[in-house]
């Protein structure tokens, strides 16, 4: 059996999982103290990856990163850096179906943050990067965690977008769930079933890894 | 004057607009809840900015919106005690009390420092807890302890035992009392209890629908509380409309006599109270005496507390919140022969009238 599918799709989700944890922080950060017009509109816009079918988002991706679409050709033309039908066009396509996660969680975990506890901290004379590093974050770790832990799990399962951008290429681009659906439509049952099995021991893992780190943080207070 | 304040805020559905001078004492902020007590010390530590307005403290204008001068909260030294206490929960009492001397850089003299202020406050042993695992009175303590490790020129304590229960909060009080006596500066501490203020504060600013009265001392408040809204808050509890009477008398509209006060009485003056504890009861009519009818007797722990309403008045339906009644607080001794519908005659000394213009 060759494992490249199973690295390639641990390097995507990695790689994918550390763009969407600082990009889905900052995003959260910010929204959560905008007003609640342009916070309703941003939200919508910031979370539609997450209900779109992902063949839309791999389209869109497309229609962005195409090799003949201006940002396409020009990131080819100028830096040489072909990013359709490679195996880093798997990480857009993870990192933008992922994304919604992480932000919804950290938002939902900022927004539940006691301001009080920075604002007492500001009265004592602390530093606003100390209160974000310190006192926020902490504060918010589990939900932050158990967003980052679902964002990795997201990536990792991602199929439809990666297919439409970064393609079937064994060796090359091939992922856990292009691989699965690739044997099974050459008619090779046998060795999908070893994938299939494969994937939904990473996924009992990672479900593992929500359900411990949601049960400490309610002891945790 | 060591602080000065003059601030206005609109809160949506009031405005806050208070104005006020303290000195290094302990005043109090004494006002029914909502009515923008915590949002006036949130506007002096800088954690919410006024509309317009002043804030100077010891000469150092911290808030100024015509200079366009707005310190940040970290620079202006005024340490508030939140409500909730606001300990960082992720931090054990050392950390927590370090966060406090940021403003100090040497590790060493930090951690002598920390250690003297565990002492202090009776925090030995305690260092490696979390704040959950602490009870209320000792999260107190370990929020007080942080905030004067940062040295504050200015302290507020915003209802400061509103988290704990009866007898802790005694405890807690006595306690409290002596450290703002340590601390020295101006210290200002919003409450809605008049018990708390009269025992901590020997100053006090009322604070009424986001509107705030001059400072007086407290004693002042209890003996000769200046507005009815003053007065309410101090615990009278008898009210009626009055007019001018006479160059020493007053008339009690709702109550349909006339008293008399013993010293010149204002023209303009509105209303008349009378607390409840200082009524008594007489056996015949005779100055100050009104005829009356008890109309219920409610027993308190110590005490009884007798509805009446004027014997001669208009009867109402129950319930009616116009109907005028009278509230008097007696012994039990005083109280154990009474019984409800009994005529009696109720009394009050000309001195214990109060009279208001507002």
């Amino acid at each position: 059996m060759d494992w490249f599918p199973l690295f390639n799709s641990l390097r995507i989700a990695a790689i994918a999982c550390v763009l969407v944890f600082f990009a889905g922080i900052l995003a959260a950060y910010y929204v959560a103290r905008l007003n609640r017009v342009v916070k309703g509109i941003l939200d919508v816009v910031l979370t539609l990856p997450l209900v779109l079918p992902p063949t839309v988002v791999g389209y869109f991706l497309l229609l962005l990163l195409g090799p003949r679409r201006p940002l396409g050709s020009w990131l080819e033309g100028t830096w040489g850096l072909r990013v359709a039908m490679t195996w880093y066009s798997g990480v857009f396509a993870a990192a933008v179906v992922a994304f919604p996660l992480m932000y919804r969680t950290a938002r939902g975990a900022f927004e539940s943050f006691d301001e009080t506890l920075a604002d007492s901290a500001k009265t004592l004379g602390l530093s606003g990067s100390y209160i974000f590093w310190r006192i926020r974050m902490p504060a918010c770790r589990q939900g932050i965690l158990a967003g980052t832990v679902l964002a990795f799990a997201r990536a990792l399962g991602e199929y439809g977008a990666t297919s439409m951008i970064a393609g079937y290429t064994p060796g090359r681009t091939a992922t856990i769930s292009t691989t699965v659906y690739q044997l099974w439509r050459t008619g090779d049952d046998a060795l999908a079933f070893r994938w299939v099995m494969v994937n939904v021991a990473i996924s009992a893992v990672v479900l593992l890894a929500v359900n411990m780190l949601e049960r400490s943080g309610g002891r945790g207070r | 004057m060591s602080l000065s304040v003059r601030i206005r805020k609109n809160l949506g559905n009031f405005t806050l607009d208070v104005e006020f001078e303290a000195g290094d004492h302990v005043t109090g902020l004494l006002g029914a809840s909502g009515c923008g007590k915590s949002m006036t010390l949130r506007c002096i530590a800088g954690v919410l900015t006024p509309d317009e307005g002043h804030i100077v403290l010891n000469g150092v204008t911290l808030f100024d919106s015509k200079r366009r001068i707005n310190l940040p909260p970290q620079q202006r030294q005024v340490g508030l005690l939140f409500q909730s206490y606001a300990l960082f929960p992720n931090m054990t009492v050392e950390q927590n009390l370090t966060a406090g001397l940021c403003r100090e850089k040497d590790r060493s003299r930090k951690k002598e420092a920390v250690g003297e202020m565990l002492r202090r406050f009776y925090l030995t042993g305690l260092e490696k807890h979390r704040p959950a695992q602490l009870s209320g009175g000792q999260q107190q303590r370990v929020a007080l302890a942080r905030i004067l490790l940062s040295r504050p020129k200015l302290l507020l304590l915003d209802e400061p035992f509103s988290a704990l229960d009866g007898y802790l909060r005694w405890e807690l009080e006595l306690e409290l009392s002596e450290r703002l006596r340590e601390f020295g500066g101006p210290v200002l501490l919003v409450s809605h209890s008049r018990d708390e203020v009269s025992r901590l504060c020997s100053h006090v600013c009322v604070i009424s629908e986001g509107h705030a009265e001059p400072c007086i001392a407290v004693r002042q408040l209890f003996e000769a509380p200046p507005t009815r809204a003053a007065a309410l808050l101090s615990g009278c509890k008898n009210y009626s409309l009055a007019a001018k009477a006479g160059q020493t008398k007053v008339e009690a509209k709702d109550w349909g006599t006339v008293l008399e006060c013993g010293r010149p009485v204002p023209d303009d003056v509105r209303y008349l109270g009378a607390r409840s504890h200082y009524f008594y009861l007489a056996g015949e009519a005779g100055e100050n005496r009104m005829e009356c009818v008890v109309t219920r007797l409610i027993d308190n722990v110590f005490s009884t507390v007798v509805m009446v309403r004027p014997a001669d008045g208009e009867i109402m339906e129950s319930g009616d919140r116009r109907q005028p009644r009278i509230r008097l607080e007696l012994s039990k001794e005083e109280a154990a022969s009474l019984r409800e519908g009994q005529r009696l005659f109720v009394g009050i000394a000309p001195r214990d009238i109060l009279l208001f213009m507002s």
